[in-house]
């Protein structure tokens, strides 16, 4: 943690700290501050006075149905979409770890969506499935399903959990691969030796090796579906229809977009600024045990 | 390793292959739509191969813009979208270089409190206090300008947690070597620090860069001007809901003039994307 | 030039633990003093006081006439070659070893010519233009050796710069690092746990252990009449053999039944005191059955070294070593006779291991 050999003084550190210390306080913890303090006023329907609630916009908030189906909603995409982009790039990796030939290229290929904006990738699989001008929306209506993610619900869902992972897919397909090349070539060599065959090899020795950079994986994808994915999910549905892609994220703009209830807003700041910490927290724990294998 | 890797190396190919497709697909679609006109798209006509309307498209997006929604060309997008993102990428790279030299390299009260103050920040993004920050940019009168949209953004712990960890792998004894060579603390940061950091810098700018420019809900709020507008939040205002309003051919040669930059980035410096991807996560 | 004083030195850190307890010798202009002990003895500590990049406790170091204590290391006129070089990677050869008169402000011609006339002495004139990480061990240790020449210091400190290299270049090295330092007449301090690099270089050596000074003198003293049975038995290889034994007279000893003369035994000493007898391997002869003085060694296996060899056994039931001429021939396994010359008899105090010796 700390340097044996460094300098002394007080000035000049405090003079170099100074420009992030300032941009952190003013646009971090001011802001937090405040989301914290709002969470407990309540505005009245024309803005003009605010009173002090306590915890009135929490219970607000948990009593509102709207509320649990944003919970449930996210609970569904972030499942989906962590279950999805780690497996396919776990595969992805796994071929690409094999020493073929053209091995770096198809990296390449592989890992570019990363640079793609969300919410270019969502106008991407927006235009590819919109029901009247999409490709393979038309396909699917050919084939006679029933395709319309502006007035279906669960369409809807399905298309921001397949641009979700589309985009996500490249990110973990590059740690996946730095995990698995940082397997040492002899356990795996002890491996055949003892007779394994690649599945077996696979699920006993490289997958349980690849253990905390799945974990880690996890931790941020889930960090990645709660925040990142605002815009693909404001360019494809705009959280319809009728909230039914609307997440806890998405939620804590369209509340608080008119200003009508900032304090509603503002809680479920709060909510999540929670959640977050905690998954971090968890995240650090588990990195510390790491550390003392 | 004796072993027969015909079959497992001709699967290892298929699969592959069939990813790169489905990554790539959409974007195919994308450019092939940014090539035909307007009406062949909106009647679901859209063949698999680019057509003959490129260089009037990307012309007329770059240098006109669009007939009603958007308004400005595109180029002025694209050198706001720029801007903002080398305005995060090199003040981040600055202010967390500074910073993390401090923390590492000084003995000082505070040290701790300050690093904590920093680290803090480190997984809470601009979305969960997304309010209350545009209120403060507000309040500032940053509203429509550059500072408005790349400031807030620098507020983050990734930058001097990167540094501070690779500094800490600079040996004690190149300090004092530059102690007995008669460089101070400024010499030392100037003529060691900075020079061995160079490709952590680099990474760290090429990180940046791609997430400067692929923001989207805060230019949203922050600019009100058209004039201000990024090229990523452009393209959602090209798609308005009513279908026969949309200039698909435009919004798509938007698209796919908005995910250029940051992926010929990825491509081009692909070694110093992955090492700053990596290396900013641990 | 200069000669460089140590005055009751001490380092105490801030939890309270003293690394070094009161240090106190001088070197004089153009001597090239070792210091030598085990890891954490303080030799490394006291090496970085001199230096400046420790501060000093209590105590004073001078160069010269010049008290340093307060002064920085860059003012100090001293150069460092460290254990793992420290050689600025991203600078090339000639900018490593310029860095420091850059610092400086020396004129360029100047630099250029002493980094020119440090390479040729060094043999390192065509590497100037390459970078650390293209240099082999031997090249990094000479190019941090010119980094030191350049600035013509007064005192070189060297902090166990040899230990990462190979068994074959550190002897090579050691060869030149002291016909270096005799050629510039520049005063010397060396950190080593190397015992044969502290006898081959030094014309003073410190032995140190545990924040003390053992002992300080030639190196041929130490080894001939080593200051304690710390000393006795950190220099010398294999180490000397320790053997429980007691006072039988006015510079006698006994070891079990049979009685050695020690002419370096001090003569006050009571009948029966219990004391600690050295016997270095390379001191020990074989002798016939019942000779005067003789002790029965039981051989139970014997190493072969190529110039030497060693026999391992047991003497009076504890471990015991001896080495003799490739010539000399001996039953692979079986009790022989020794001698030792009463002149190379080392004689310790139980409790304090100090030698017994005549003052």
């Amino acid at each position: 943690m700390q340097k044996n050999a460094y300098f002394t003084g007080l000035t000049i550190p405090l003079l170099l700290l100074l420009p992030q210390l300032a941009i952190t306080v003013v646009f971090f913890y001011w802001p937090a501050s405040q989301a914290v303090w709002q969470s407990f006023l309540l505005q009245d329907a024309f803005g003009t006075s605010t009173e002090f609630v306590w915890f009135e916009n929490y219970q607000m908030l948990f009593s509102d149905p709207g509320y649990l189906k944003a919970f449930i909603n996210t609970a569904i995409f972030s499942t989906f979409v962590c279950v999805l982009s780690l497996s396919i790039a776990l595969l992805f990796a796994v071929m690409a770890d094999r020493a073929i030939r053209g091995a770096e290229i198809f990296k390449t290929l592989l890992i570019w969506p990363y640079a793609v904006a969300p919410a270019v990738a969502g106008v991407l699989w927006l235009f590819m499935f919109d029901p009247s001008l999409g490709m393979l929306a038309r396909g699917l209506s050919d084939m006679g399903i029933a395709w319309n993610p502006r007035l279906n619900g669960n369409d809807a869902m399905l298309l921001v959990i397949l641009a979700a992972t589309w985009k996500q897919i490249s990110y973990n397909f590059l740690f996946f691969l730095a995990g698995l090349q940082s397997i040492p070539k002899s356990v795996i060599e002890a491996a055949v030796i003892d007779g394994a065959k690649p599945w077996r090899r696979f699920w006993t020795i490289v997958f349980p090796l690849l253990s905390p950079t799945t974990f880690f994986l996890l931790v941020v994808n889930i960090v990645y579906v709660f925040f990142d994915t605002f815009g693909i999910i404001d360019t494809i549905t705009g959280g319809g229809p009728s909230g039914a892609t609307e997440t806890l994220v998405y939620k804590v703009f369209s509340d608080g977009k008119g200003g009508s209830n900032l304090g509603g807003s503002a809680a479920q700041s709060v909510v999540l600024l929670v959640m977050v910490i905690g998954m971090t927290a968890v995240q650090f724990k588990f990195i510390e045990r790491r550390v003392s294998y | 390793m004796v072993e027969d890797r015909r079959l497992g190396d001709i699967i290892a190919y298929v699969i592959l292959s069939i990813g790169v497709l489905i990554v790539a697909f959409p974007v195919w679609l994308t450019f092939v739509a940014s090539t035909w006109d307007a009406a062949t798209i909106i009647n679901g006509q859209l063949p698999l191969y680019p057509g003959p309307k490129l260089f009037e498209n990307y012309y007329r997006i770059l240098f006109v813009g669009t007939s009603g929604t958007t308004r400005e060309p595109v180029l002025g997008m694209m050198l706001n979208s720029f801007i903002m993102a080398m305005a995060i990428a090199i003040g981040k790279i600055f202010i967390s270089v500074l910073s993390a030299y401090a923390v590492v390299y000084y003995r000082f009260p505070f040290r701790m409190a300050a690093f904590w103050i920093i680290f803090v920040t480190l997984m809470l993004p601009v979305e969960v206090r997304i309010f209350p920050t545009f209120k403060v940019v507000s309040d500032l009168n940053m509203l429509d300008t550059y500072q408005g949209l790349a400031v807030p953004l620098i507020a983050s712990a990734t930058g001097t947690l990167l540094f501070r960890q690779f500094f800490m792998t600079i040996p004690d004894e190149l300090l004092e070597a530059s102690r007995i060579d008669g460089a101070g603390p400024f010499r030392f940061f100037k003529d060691t620090v900075i020079p061995l950091s160079m490709t952590t810098i680099a990474a760290l700018f090429v990180i940046q860069f791609i997430y400067g420019w692929n923001q989207y809900l805060w230019p949203l709020l922050v600019t009100t001007k058209d004039s201000m507008q990024t090229i990523v939040i452009a393209i959602k205002k090209m798609i308005v809901t009513s279908d026969a309003l949309t200039e698909w051919q435009l919004a798509m040669a938007t698209a796919m003039l908005a995910m250029l930059p940051p992926v010929l980035v990825v491509i081009l410096m692909q070694r110093l994307f992955v090492k700053g991807l990596v290396e900013t996560e641990k | 030039m200069a000669q460089v004083t140590l005055t009751n030195v001490k380092k105490i850190y801030p939890g309270g633990v003293e690394a070094v307890k009161g240090v106190s010798f001088d070197i004089p202009d153009g001597g090239f003093c070792v210091l030598v002990g085990p890891s954490g003895c303080g030799k490394s500590t006291l090496l970085r006081m001199v230096a400046g990049l420790e501060t000093i406790s209590a105590g004073e170091v001078s160069i010269g006439t010049r008290v340093v204590n307060q002064i920085g290391p860059a003012e100090r006129d001293i150069a460092m070659v460290f254990q793992n070089y420290a050689l600025y990677p991203h600078m090339s050869v000639y900018e490593n070893m310029s860095y420091g008169l850059r610092n400086l402000g020396t004129p360029k011609d100047e630099i250029d010519r002493r980094v020119k006339e440090a390479a040729r002495i060094l043999a390192i004139e065509p590497l100037l233009d390459r970078r650390p990480r293209q240099l082999s061990g031997g090249q990094r240790q000479r190019v941090a050796m010119g980094r030191a020449i350049v600035r013509k210091p007064q005192v070189f400190l060297f902090d166990e710069p040899l230990s990462n290299l190979d068994a074959k270049l550190r002897v090579q090295m050691r060869v030149e690092i002291k016909k270096l330092q005799r050629a510039l007449g520049v005063t010397a301090i060396y950190v080593t746990h190397d015992q044969v690099e502290a006898m081959t270089l030094s014309d003073k050596l410190v032995v140190m252990n545990g924040g003390q000074v053992e002992q300080i003198g030639l190196p041929a003293d130490v080894y001939k009449k080593p200051a304690s049975k710390f000393v006795a038995t950190f220099i010398g290889s294999p180490p000397m053999n320790i053997l429980p034994g007691t006072i039988d007279g006015p510079g006698i000893v006994a070891l079990g039944d049979a009685i050695l003369e020690a002419r370096d035994l001090r003569e006050d000493l009571a009948e029966q005191t219990p004391v600690e007898v050295g016997l270095r391997p390379e001191d020990v002869e074989i002798a016939s059955e019942g000779e005067a003085g003789s002790l029965p060694f039981d051989v139970e296996f014997i190493e072969e070294l190529g110039a030497t060899q060693l026999f391992h056994g047991q003497l009076s039931g504890l471990p015991f070593v001896m080495q003799a001429a490739t010539d000399v021939v001996a039953a692979q396994a079986g009790r022989i006779w020794i001698t030792v010359d009463p002149d190379r008899v080392h004689v310790f105090d139980v409790a304090t291991g100090a030698r017994l010796g005549r003052v």
